[in-house]
């Protein structure tokens, strides 16, 4: 048995510990806003946060997040209402959505680190694909979530 | 709010909510929505408090509409319910919606008409009866009022979800009447409003499905998770066309969590484990020899040599011929000339083809992300060996469609793999690999552009010959001998939606037809994308020959087509038009018609050292009418990224007969930095009905390397744009 702490919450799964962080979360935990969409971390899709960083963890052995915190879209937020959903509900950002838990985590993550990013460090640190192609509400998107959380903290 | 959440699920005696349950349920597992084995008349019963199939509504006045069309991103979900609401009359506030089933439909002699989601036809082609369907369910509710007070149904108007009787001032709401209303015969016929009276369509509304899309709460095909089921992953021959000769899976039945080791078709072998990891893990032990045959021998460079002999051949179909081209054209004493190309490419969802199948000998039941549910339960039926009424489709929202998900070769799979497993439960998901190496792609084509300009340098007469694959050649290749495949000429046809909307006087599109065995299908665009990217850089061409004015040259030849000029010159003057710009840097400019709709681009770029730097596309589209402008503008600015994408990078090559980009590291797709910013400007002339999710897609490419052109007098004619130097 290996023991995660998954958005606050241990838990304990029984799985080979090279399985790939993204199937323990999907297949075993039930906790599916996390996707799957290319398998060598290339996408983005599935980017989670380990102790805070983005990371693409369909190619992260489930070992290897064992004693740091994941945070998935599902604990992103408790009622959805992080500054990044926020905008991207404001702006109607998503289309199919398939892409956005990947891009949203992101996102959450840039705003960590830089609270007021520009549009250099958003074509630098985001580069996740999305194939509807909602690239420029994501962007606007972002910069609102900037603002959001610094009116949160003002 | 979405009518999909667990807390509507209470009462499982009333299917729809059950059925909407199990297609967005953000629980931990749900129950199946049938009882196997038992009659399956898709429940009548579940309709009785409905005040129409459109439309039903709630005792607290809240209203759900019933959509048919799929949701892939593309917004019709929330365009269709706003035009039902507009008619109806109820607060946008309260509504809300669900799909119904396949099923359903076939039980009620189809009152949804078609299921069908492509070709940009969700709201074009089901205007009239949705509105006329909220219509009559409005009239319902009047009339209901009006008989609870005894007076006159004309004198009843309705509003907001309140019925008032004008002469008296009495009110009542539609929650309060619904009963009743739901008993009254309806009538067989209404008016419609004016559309100079819209407070709905026309409105920038929120999609009505954004919320579940940003907590991650809401099942997509590949989330769906159901008691006792079983994970399955899937090879099928990389070579399309050929078969399985031997299978060893000797390595991959001991591994963990591995249960069967099936063979799918004659063309295909699947694990089925406990979860969708191992059950991969298993099949990449799994030895498979493929019988590949002659397709095996196929690459890139034997199938440019055949589309290159079709150039010159005579075998061509004519699309469309007007004046006397060919002799036009062999009198000229010079010819302007050019070859394009344009390659095969792959949808690539974000989300790879799945589907969940249940069978037993008595029913099936499926949940697929299906972009028509209609035709997949046809699939699902034929595949299953069961008469459509023992058989269900749930629909799921789309992980992205782009049309690989109206064909269902992935449901077949899914449930020739159930067949062998009764009564439990197999999620079938491909791995990108298998998305990409078993698509069905966008059509490859080469062109020869030939053009005889007159003594102002506009062209006198011009041959568009098209060499390539036929999508619906491929779809009724069982019906013998090949036809002429009128899809090849959109955006050249003589009339129509893809009308050719330029004034020459000699004007001839042919086709000569040649397949191969990559099979062709419709791609978010379909043939525009390849034909306006022939034609707009061609004129482009033309007008450099002209030394002409790109713009200029264009309004020459579009005097007798006053909306395709418009969407033109608005695309033009917000992008300056003529401005000066910085050494390096150009604009670039490309229209057409389709799918209905009149659209336009123009492109500022640079190209700094050989690289492109998009700055950003000013876009104009005229679809007639507007149902939803913000969601319209999603779709133009997702559409450069499609376009572009696909124009930049996007390229299948064949080697051995087998696609060799198997993923998105050598699949690339464009990514936000490279996104050029889009202003788009949604200009509805009114009076007709025109799609929007595709027709930007074939501009973005034209207009890109126009500019490009512009900047550096480096014309691109075969795409990738990868592949070729910029400077």
């Amino acid at each position: 048995m290996l023991e995660l702490l998954v958005n606050g919450e241990k838990v304990s799964v029984d799985v080979d510990p090279s399985t790939p962080l993204l199937w323990v979360l999907r297949d075993h935990l039930d906790m599916t806003g996390t996707k799957y969409g290319c398998g060598i971390a290339q996408c983005g899709a599935c980017t989670i946060h380990l102790d805070g960083v983005a990371t693409r963890c369909c190619v992260l052995p489930v070992s290897a997040a064992q004693g740091k915190a994941i945070t998935t879209i599902e604990g992103l937020s408790a009622e959805g209402d992080h500054p990044v959903q926020q905008a991207w509900i404001e702006l109607d950002t998503p289309q199919c959505g398939y892409c956005q838990p990947g891009m949203i985590m992101a996102a959450a993550a840039l705003l960590n680190e830089t609270p007021q990013p520009t549009d250099d460090d958003i074509n630098q640190r985001i580069t996740n694909l999305c194939r509807c192609g909602t690239f420029v509400r994501v962007r606007a998107g972002i910069h609102r979530a900037a603002e959001l959380a610094s009116e949160v903290k003002a | 709010m979405n009518p999909n959440q667990p807390e509507q699920t209470v009462d499982v005696s009333r299917r729809r909510f059950l059925v909407g349950s199990i297609a967005g349920v953000t629980g931990l597992t749900v129950g199946l929505s049938l009882p196997l084995g038992a009659s399956q008349e898709p429940g009548v019963d579940a309709f009785e408090d409905e005040i129409n199939a459109w439309v039903i509504v709630n005792e607290d006045d809240s209203v759900i509409v019933r959509v048919a069309r799929s949701e892939m991103g593309q917004g019709t979900l929330t365009g269709l319910v706003q035009m039902v609401a507009e008619e109806l009359a109820c607060d946008w506030d309260k509504v809300t919606w669900e799909f119904p089933t396949p099923g359903q439909s076939l039980a009620r002699d189809r009152p949804w008409g078609s299921f069908s989601t492509g070709g940009s036809r969700g709201i074009r082609d089901s205007h009239q009866y949705v509105r006329e369907g909220g219509a009559i369910a409005r009239e319902l509710l009047l009339a209901a009022a009006a008989q609870t007070w005894s007076v006159a149904i004309k004198d009843c108007v309705a509003k907001d979800s309140v019925i008032t009787h004008l002469p008296t001032g009495n009110s009542t709401t539609f929650g309060a009447v619904a009963t009743l209303a739901a008993t009254l015969k309806a009538p067989s016929d209404v008016t419609l409003k004016d559309p100079a009276d819209w407070t709905v369509i026309g409105q920038s509304v929120p999609r009505l499905d954004t919320a579940e899309k940003v907590t991650g709460a809401l099942r997509y095909g590949a989330d769906l998770t159901l008691p006792g089921m079983l994970h399955a992953a899937i090879h099928a021959c990389p070579v399309h066309g050929g078969k399985r000769r031997g299978v060893d899976a000797s390595a991959a039945k001991s591994m963990p969590g591995v249960r069967h080791v099936l063979s799918v078709a004659d063309d295909a072998v699947a694990v089925v484990a406990d979860s969708w990891w191992q059950a991969k893990q298993a099949l990449a032990k799994v030895n498979i020899e493929w019988d590949t045959g002659t397709n095996g021998q196929v690459n890139s460079r034997t199938i440019a040599a055949m589309l290159r002999e079709g150039l010159e051949a005579t075998d061509a179909f004519v699309g469309n011929s007007r004046g006397q081209t060919l002799e036009t054209l062999a009198d000229a004493e010079e010819l302007v000339t050019a070859e394009y190309s344009y390659p095969f490419q792959n949808h690539a969802p974000m989300e790879p083809m799945n589907a969940t199948v249940v069978w037993t000998d008595q029913s099936c039941e499926a949940w697929v992300p299906t972009q028509n549910g209609e035709a997949a339960l046809e699939a699902l039926a034929d595949a299953a060996g069961l008469f459509r009424d023992k058989c269900e489709v749930h629909k799921l929202m789309l992980g992205g469609g782009f049309g690989r998900r109206a064909n269902h070769d992935f449901l077949i799979q899914a449930t020739q793999i159930a067949k062998q497993l009764p009564g439990v439960p197999v999620k079938l998901l491909w791995s990108r690999e298998e998305d990409q190496l078993r698509g069905v792609y966008h059509p490859i084509t080469q062109s020869r552009m030939t053009a005889k300009l007159n003594d102002d340098g506009l062209p006198e007469a011009m041959h568009i010959r098209i060499s390539g694959q036929s999508i619906l050649h491929a779809l009724r290749a069982p019906l013998g001998e090949p036809q002429i495949d009128q899809a090849v000429f959109q955006a050249l046809a003589p009339e129509g939606e893809h009308a050719f909307v330029y004034g020459i006087d000699h004007f001839l599109a042919d086709h000569a037809m040649r397949n191969t065995h990559l099979r062709p299908w419709f791609l978010r665009g379909v043939n525009i994308n390849q034909n306006v990217f022939y034609l707009e850089s061609f004129l482009d061409e033309l007008a450099a020959k002209a030394v002409t004015d790109p713009l200029e040259y264009r309004r020459k030849l579009l005097t007798q087509a006053p909306k395709a000029l418009a969407v033109l010159e608005r695309a033009a003057a917000n992008a300056g038009w003529g401005r000066p710009l910085a050494p390096g840097s150009g604009l670039g400019l490309a229209l057409c018609k389709a799918f209905g709709s009149y659209v336009a681009a123009c492109a500022e770029v640079s190209v700094i050292d050989g690289e492109l730097h998009m700055k950003k596309i000013w876009a104009a589209t005229d679809p007639g009418y507007a149902v939803n402008p913000q969601q319209i503008e999603a779709q133009v600015s997702g559409s450069f990224m499609y376009g572009l994408s696909a124009a930049l990078y996007s390229e299948l090559t064949v080697e051995n007969g087998r696609v060799e980009q198997e993923n998105f590291n050598s699949y690339p797709s464009m990514k936000i930095a490279q996104m050029p910013d889009v202003e788009t400007d949604v200009m509805p002339s009114g009076g007709f009905w025109g799609g929007v999710g595709e027709p930007t897609i074939a501009v973005a490419a034209p207009a890109v390397l126009n500019a490009v052109y512009a900047a550096t007098g480096v014309r691109i004619r075969h795409l990738p744009v990868k592949n070729q130097p910029l400077a």
